[in-house]
């Protein structure tokens, strides 16, 4: 088969129009305006960032019950709501996990684990896992900062030490939101951190 | 009687022993030191943690990586991401019990961002997640997820045939 010059045009075409999808499939870049959504709280009543009026932006943080990591930081994301709420960044935890591979992060277990910590922030669940694929979160605890038209703004870890919050010598998220409230640039948009992997409902179980 | 009991507690208790010492402290230049290697050697590096579930399911396929490729320059190296709290109350129980056959070391580093792009610039941080290298031949193929038997053995048998 002899293919003609427009036909290798076209598949060179479809190439690259498939590498790029399945670039832009790996979730939001930093600029990017992130989707809204209407998530189930603990409370029962469905959440989305627009009913949260007074915000000046959002501090959507992907956590669940199960994971150390997410454990760990559950004292600090208390501390950053209580602290940062009021300037109008409210916390937006939502947990993605599928309750049939990790049953500790069920709805039920949620409500549990919220009402065990005194949670003062929403905690959503996001059940299809829709948004965490939309965002293209990968882990717990895994932040998205956005501002008040939804931009990404910064994206993932809470500080640079999970395991010992004494031991913490730079407050990414912290550090990100202070700059937004400043009106400046984030200096470090992007971080690292060790997580437990999202609990997917079509991985392997 | 005693003598066989008192002899059961000392081997039970060198076996345990020998489980603690086969625990390494890394730092991240191992990382670097491993990436750089001009050996032949092919590395197989699997970041995992004693309680993740996902790479718990996995470690079998490592053990069997490790006796199938015995005799090629395999190197397999469970590194682990346990709290630093948890390594004499929680890891080294876990490997004296397992007495796994592929060598584990401990990432003794306090800042996951400062080493995790060192592994791969691909990985977010989620465990489990596994690097195939083989430095020489700049052969690297990199999982951000729970692996099969079959993903490990494909990479390799690629990582050789270079």
């Amino acid at each position: 088969m002899k293919l003609g010059f427009s036909q290798v045009c076209l598949m060179l075409f479809l190439f690259l129009a498939v590498s790029l999808q399945s670039q832009s499939g790996g979730g939001y870049r930093i600029g990017d305006v992130a989707r809204d959504f209407k998530l189930k709280n603990v409370d029962g009543k469905m959440v989305s960032l627009a009913s949260l009026k007074k915000a000046k932006g959002y501090v959507v943080i992907f956590t669940c019950n199960h994971c150390p990591f997410a454990v760990a930081y559950e004292d600090r994301i208390i501390a950053l709501h209580k602290k940062y709420e009021k300037k109008g960044f409210p916390v937006v935890a939502i947990n993605p996990n599928d309750k049939d591979i990790q049953p500790a992060d069920s709805y039920e277990n949620m409500q549990k684990r919220a009402k065990e910590k005194g949670f003062p922030f929403v905690y959503l669940y996001d059940e299809t896992q829709e948004i965490a694929r939309a965002y293209g979160a990968t882990r717990t605890p895994h932040v998205f900062l956005l501002d008040k038209e939804r931009r990404v703004r910064y994206i993932g870890a809470i500080d640079d030490n999970h395991e010992d919050p004494n031991g913490v010598k730079e407050r990414y998220l912290e550090n990100a939101i202070e700059a937004l409230l400043a009106g400046k640039e984030v200096p470090r948009p992007e971080t690292k951190a060790i997580g437990c992997t999202i609990k997917w409902r079509t991985a392997s179980k | 009687m005693s003598k066989t009991l008192l002899s059961l507690v000392f081997i039970a208790s060198a076996l345990y022993l020998k489980g603690q010492d086969s625990l390494l402290f890394i730092r991240a230049d191992q990382i670097k030191t491993w990436r750089t290697d001009t050996s032949d050697t092919i590395y197989v590096l699997n970041f995992w943690a004693s309680w993740c579930a996902p790479c718990i399911a996995e470690l079998p396929y490592f053990e069997r990586l490790h006796a199938e490729y015995a005799e090629k320059p395999v190197r397999v190296i469970l590194v682990s991401t346990d709290f630093r709290r948890d390594v004499d109350r929680r890891l080294k129980p876990f490997l004296a019990k397992q007495s796994l056959r592929s060598r584990v070391v401990f990432m003794d580093e306090k800042t996951p961002n400062d080493w995790i792009d060192l592994v791969s610039p691909e990985w977010s941080g989620a465990i489990p997640a596994t690097l195939v290298i083989r430095p020489k031949t700049k052969f690297e193929r990199f999982f951000e997820r729970q692996v099969r038997y079959e993903d490990l053995e494909k990479a390799v048998q690629e990582a050789l045939s270079q």
